[in-house]
This record gives structure tokens, C-alpha cells and sequence, in this order.
């Protein structure tokens, strides 16, 4: 066997390939494709992997520093006891016999791309304003800025100009978001805007694994095996990210970016803290309150139901939404349904399924479905409501963002349940209306007592149609 | 403590008639502890399945395969194999959390003096990972399973070839060659470990060795029945 060279002697041939795949991460070993003498050879700095402290631990890796998040393991290779990250341990165990590395060899130089984006679509007035905002950021290595743009603003085309820029700079590119079926739904999309550019979609289960592209489409987890990696960071739905509840996502949100950096807020529903920095002018922001398609967002109604805990226990549709759904002005849009639980959603199908076909309102019981966040079948699903296969889908809050359909009515049955705080009840209404060919549609909020959350809601969506422009 | 599971804080009701008495620590809260079956009911005697006949039909197949008499004479399973017992077992098995195997410990070591109490000299041995397996996840769950019982534990047992059987049908399986390797005999009761009640195929293998090496009569416990 050749003896492996060392990194003082020269770089070996390969080395373009190993900064490519490796610097910018933060890796177990196991994660690290190389047979050991090659793994010796090169520049790999070990890190512990967890932190003892005088009274609490810290996982390198996620941030942990919850005591019940760490416990003890016999390992059996030392045989010794260990502690080990029982927080991250769906992105590989972390344990501290287990050094993380970080490849502290020269990082890697991207490729310059004259003219990346081949996407040839036009933006409106206010999407160029924004795309031009978001290009002078990113020309100007500003550190953040935040994107306020109403559901259906076309927010992706938006984002296109400034990654051109980018890219021509030879910059390396992360659009995080919290959701998988995001980042599913934006690989196709950057892939065809982009053709000639390295783009992979990772998250749990993902097909691309390695992480080696220019341009990385993420959920947020997946930004902990990354250290300096990114140029420009977009974090697409920041309201939706645990942010407030999960320290490790910012932690790992900044740890991915390079020291010079352009991070890109996305949002349509910003939190209170955004909104807070915003009024006192202490974030850059630009505001896009119109669709793309130029018609205001459609305005939920709320109708009042007395009693309506009674139908809703034996998991029964309430009259009221039953008229609704008869009465609805355009019988061809589809029915799109949120309701509060997993529970709700699963039996709520089959009393609605018995309900439309005595009512011949459907002819074949398959036309209905429900969804969650953990049913395996949900991209299926998603894929066959897209598609129109089916008419009516039972939803938890799982497709509240993210997801386009081109022609829904919109009903939320107990609307008053504290999942439905603001932002969710806007992000609903977001789902009606969202094409040029259809572009109103139906909100109902089904509720026994309106509450702060469905006022605000309501407020905010006029209050952004009047900053379009639109009067009441 | 916080929920194993859920890591919610699990609150304990003190009330007057428990305060001075050592409560026991609960590794579950109870919303969690609810998702998991606990087998009762009518079960066959052999293999702990869910069933009105005493003995199964796969269990009389088994039988009848072996000339006659099953080398294993009971299987005992604690939990149905329901969808949060497959998330528990991914999470603890091949996710490699280590701690929440202790979920199981206050039924699994309950159940056992229940149902094993009266036999005497009896020998705890867990189902061995093979070495590889054992290099990746550091800790065998059977053999903690095992340590978890009031009884002696020896582990005997060395995997010669891998776990993955899964392309084989039952009769490939245990007409294929044994697994198993022993490091020494036991001429004891001895009481199988291992996570999961499957097929029986890799108990049996088990229980076969074990008793051609003196063994004089093998019991299978295990934590689910799949
Ligand atoms: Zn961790
Ligand atoms: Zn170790
Ligand atoms: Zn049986």
C-alpha cells in the first residue's frame, strides 16, 4: 500500500474534491466517506463533541444544555460510560468518545456564473422593487434584511435576482426553511431557474445527502452539519421557525453562515419581535403587500356556530359549515379544511365522507382525504388534491404555509382553538386565491367565540390590502 | 424528571396518602405511558400472540417442523408492537438512544416476576448484536433488557452472522445455518432475551444451541410482540 502523503508534502490531486465535500461542515466521522489512511492525511481538525460543564453540558454540535436532553451510555467500544446528545441524535448520535470534525484545510472556491438564472418569467412593479432591494443587499454584503410579502407575493421569483448576483460573485448559497415539504416543493423550482448550477434539497430522509452543491435548499436541522459554509443565507418563514422555543436553530442558523454574510428574511406574518425592530427602524425590511396576480387577499368571514363543541365531540361537521359548503358562490373550487387535531382530521373524514356522498355533493368516497404532519402518505396526498383527484382535504395546520393550491375555498372548523393563533390564521387565508386564473376565494372561520387571534387576523389582512392600495 | 419521551416535566401528584411513602419515579408522563399496549387477554401459550387457540398456528407449524416437540417451551411479550412502540424502538435502537430503554424497565421487570417467579435457577441470556452492529450502536438492547431482571444474566451468545435475514422466508431461515455461536454451556433454565417476538425464527435458533450444549429447557422473554 502507498504510504498516504501528508498534507505538508503537497496536496494531493483530490483535494479540490475533499474541500469541496468537506470544508464548511461539521461532521462525526461516520459522515466522513474517506478510508482512515486518506481520513489521516488531510487536515481534519477534531472538535469534543460535548462540553462538560461545572453544572450543565453543552453538545457542539446542537447547543443542548438541558440536563434531560443528556444521559449516559455503556459504550462498548471503551467500555466505559459516556454522555451523549439526546437532542440532535436524529442527525447521528453525538457522544463524547466521538470527536465532530471540521476540515480546517483551504475552503473551497465556488464557481463565478456570468449569467446563472435561466428563468425567463417577468416580475410585477412590486416584486422588482423587492428583487432590487434584495440584490443591493446581497452586492453589498448587508447582514440582513427582511422580505415582508403577503401569501401568493410570488416571493420565490423575487429571491431570483439577488441569487444571480450571488452566483456571479462565486457565492455560496442556503435557503433554510422549517417545513420538508418546502423544500421539496423549491428544488424543481431553483433547479429550473438555476440549470446550470449544483442545487440539492436536504432534510430527514432526503435523496441528496452529502451536501455538496453551490446552492443548498434545507430544513433547518440539517444546518447543523454546517460551520461557515454559506455567503447568503435566506431563511424562508422565520415566523414559523421555533426560533423562540428551539435555541439551537439560530445557533445553528449563524453558525452556518461565513463572517461575511447577507442573511434574507422571508416572511408574510412576522413576530412580534420582527415587527418591534421594524417600527423602530432597527432591521432593513421591504414591504410586498400584493400578490403577484394583483388582487387583494381575500378577507376571512367568521360565522359564529352556539353549541358548536356538541357536533365537534362526535367529530361531526357543524350545520352551519355544512350550508357553507352547499352554498358556496363557486361550487367548482375545491374545500380545503383545517381543523384543530390529528383526531378531528381522521374522523371528521369519514362522518364528511358519509355526509357529501348522501348528499351527492361527491360521488366517490376517495374524493376526500386528511393529512398531518406525521402521515406518511401526506406528499402523496398534497400531490393528488394538487391535481384534483381529490375535492375535500382534512388538514391540521401542517399545510397552513408552503403549499400552493390554484383553486380552494378555505374552512377552519373551531377556529378559536389556541393552534390557530395569528400568524397560522393568516397563513390559511393565504391558501385561497392564489391564481391569476381564480384569483378570490372562500375563508370561513367556524368558531363558538371569536377570539384575539381570528380579530387580528382579519386585521392584518385588510391592513396589508389597504397598504397594497386596495380599498375596502 | 422529565417525560423520556416527550421530555414534558412530569408533575407528581403528592397527595396525603402517598407523601411518605418512596414514590417511584416515572420515566414516562402519562399521556405517553398511554400510547403504549400492554398485552392481556387470550394469548397463545407459546409465542404470547393475540389469539383464541391455545397454541397458534404458526406455533403447531413450529412444532410440527421440529418432530414434534418446540425448543422453545413459552415466549412471554409486554407490548403490542403499535406505531409509538415502532417510533420507541427506532428512536432507542437504531437512533441509539440509550436512556429510553429505561421507559420500559418498571413493566418489563414487573411482568417478569409475575409470570417466571416460580422457577427456580433460571438464567437471563440476551439475543447478541453482531460485531459490527455492536461497533455502530455501542450498547446491545437486548442485553440491557436483560440486566433489567432480578435473575442472574450470562450472555453466552456471540452472533457469527449478521442480523440481516429479512430476504429469507421462515423455512430458509431456520433451515439456514445457526447464528449463534456458544461461549459456554449452561445446564440451567435458561430465559431468552431480546427486544422482539418476530417469527420466533432467531429465539429458536437460540433455544436449539443452548439445549443441544445440556440446556435443559429454554423460555423466551421479550419486550414486543411484532
Ligand atoms: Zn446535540
Ligand atoms: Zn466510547
Ligand atoms: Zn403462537
Amino acid at each position: 500500500m502507498k504510504k498516504p502523503s501528508s498534507p505538508a508534502e503537497g496536496l494531493p490531486p483530490s483535494d479540490q474534491v475533499i474541500s469541496k465535500n468537506y470544508s464548511g461542515k461539521l461532521l462525526l466521522r461516520n459522515e466522513i466517506r474517506l478510508e482512515e489512511p486518506q481520513f489521516r492525511a488531510l487536515p481534519f481538525t477534531p472538535i469534543p463533541s460535548i462540553k462538560r460543564k461545572t453544572f450543565s453540558h453543552e453538545c457542539q454540535r446542537c447547543h443542548n444544555q438541558k440536563k434531560s436532553l443528556f444521559a449516559s451510555i455503556p459504550c462498548s467500544s471503551c467500555q466505559k460510560t459516556h454522555l451523549y446528545c439526546r437532542k440532535c441524535i436524529e442527525m447521528g448520535r453525538i457522544m463524547e468518545c466521538e470527536p465532530l470534525y471540521e476540515c480546517s484545510g483551504e475552503s473551497f472556491h465556488w464557481p463565478r456564473h456570468e449569467a446563472p438564472c435561466s428563468w425567463d418569467g417577468t416580475l410585477t412593479e412590486v416584486q422588482q422593487q423587492a428583487a432590487d432591494r434584495i440584490v443591493h443587499a446581497v452586492k453589498n454584503n448587508e447582514r440582513e434584511l427582511l422580505v415582508w410579502a403577503v401569501c401568493g407575493a410570488g416571493k420565490t421569483e423575487m429571491l431570483f435576482q439577488g441569487i444571480s448576483e450571488a452566483l456571479k460573485d462565486g457565492k455560496r448559497i442556503c435557503i433554510a426553511t422549517p417545513r420538508a415539504d418546502v423544500v421539496r416543493e423549491l428544488k424543481p423550482r431553483i433547479q429550473q431557474a438555476f440549470a446550470k448550477v449544483s442545487v440539492q434539497a436536504l432534510y430527514g430522509g432526503s435523496k441528496d445527502k452529502d451536501g455538496t452543491a453551490q446552492v443548498i435548499l434545507a430544513t433547518t436541522h440539517q444546518l447543523l452539519r454546517f460551520k461557515h459554509a454559506f455567503d447568503l443565507l435566506i431563511i424562508d418563514e422565520i415566523d414559523a421557525f421555533p426560533f423562540h422555543k428551539d435555541t439551537s436553530l439560530p445557533f445553528a442558523a449563524n453558525r452556518a453562515k461565513k463572517d461575511i454574510h447577507t442573511t434574507i428574511y422571508l416572511t408574510a406574518t412576522p413576530r412580534q419581535h420582527h415587527r418591534l425592530q421594524i417600527a423602530f427602524n432597527k432591521l432593513p425590511h421591504i414591504f410586498v403587500p400584493i400578490r403577484y396576480h394583483g388582487h387583494p387577499l381575500p378577507v376571512p368571514s367568521t360565522k359564529m356556530c352556539y353549541s358548536l363543541k356538541k357536533p365537534l365531540t362526535k367529530y361531526m361537521p357543524p350545520r352551519s359549515f355544512m350550508n357553507w359548503i352547499k352554498q358556496r358562490k363557486n361550487q367548482s373550487r375545491q374545500i380545503l379544511i383545517f381543523v384543530p387535531t390529528i383526531k378531528m382530521a381522521e374522523k371528521m373524514k369519514e362522518n364528511l365522507q358519509k355526509i357529501l356522498i348522501a348528499d351527492n355533493m361527491i360521488k366517490d368516497p376517495k374524493e376526500i382525504d386528511f393529512v398531518h404532519a406525521e402521515d406518511p402518505k401526506r406528499e402523496e396526498k398534497v400531490q393528488q388534491f394538487r391535481a384534483k383527484l381529490l375535492r375535500v382535504l382534512l388538514t391540521t395546520t401542517i399545510l397552513e404555509r408552503g403549499v400552493t393550491f390554484p383553486s380552494v375555498d378555505v374552512g377552519v372548523l373551531d377556529s378559536g382553538d389556541k393552534v390557530f393563533d395569528e400568524a397560522a390564521l393568516v397563513q390559511i387565508a393565504g391558501r385561497a386565491g392564489r391564481s391569476s386564473d381564480d384569483p378570490t376565494g372562500e375563508v370561513v372561520f367556524f368558531h363558538d367565540g371569536r377570539t384575539d387571534a381570528m380579530v387580528q387576523a382579519i386585521q392584518s389582512i385588510k391592513k396589508m390590502n389597504r397598504r397594497g392600495g386596495f380599498i375596502e | 424528571m422529565n417525560c423520556l419521551w416527550c421530555d414534558e416535566e412530569i408533575t407528581s401528584d403528592v397527595t396525603w396518602s402517598n407523601v411518605a411513602l418512596p414514590t417511584k419515579a416515572k420515566s414516562l408522563c402519562e399521556g405517553c405511558e398511554k400510547e403504549l399496549t400492554v398485552l392481556n387477554g387470550s394469548r397463545c401459550l407459546r409465542c404470547s400472540r393475540v389469539s383464541e387457540e391455545k397454541i397458534c398456528k404458526d406455533c403447531k407449524w413450529w412444532e410440527h417442523y421440529m418432530g414434534g416437540e418446540d425448543v422453545l417451551t413459552a415466549n412471554y411479550s409486554v407490548f403490542a408492537y403499535n406505531e409509538r412502540m415502532q417510533d420507541m424502538i427506532a428512536k432507542w435502537k437504531y437512533r441509539g438512544d440509550y436512556q429510553i430503554g429505561f421507559a420500559f424497565q418498571g413493566r418489563f421487570t414487573q411482568l417478569f416476576k409475575k409470570q417466571f417467579n416460580d422457577i427456580k435457577n433460571i438464567v437471563a441470556v440476551p439475543i447478541p448484536l453482531s460485531k459490527e452492529r455492536m461497533n455502530e450502536r455501542r450498547f446491545n438492547q437486548a442485553e440491557m433488557l436483560a440486566h433489567f431482571l432480578p435473575i442472574e444474566v450470562d450472555s453466552v451468545l456471540d452472533r457469527v452472522h449478521g442480523e440481516k435475514q429479512s430476504k429469507k422466508n421462515r423455512y430458509q431461515r431456520l433451515s439456514s445455518e445457526n447464528p449463534f455461536k456458544l461461549q459456554k454451556a449452561i445446564n440451567k433454565p435458561v430465559i431468552l432475551v431480546d427486544d422482539i417476538y418476530t417469527t420466533g425464527t432467531t429465539l429458536r435458533h437460540a433455544a436449539r444451541l443452548l439445549q443441544q450444549h445440556g440446556c435443559p429447557i429454554t423460555y423466551a422473554y421479550t419486550l414486543i410482540r411484532g
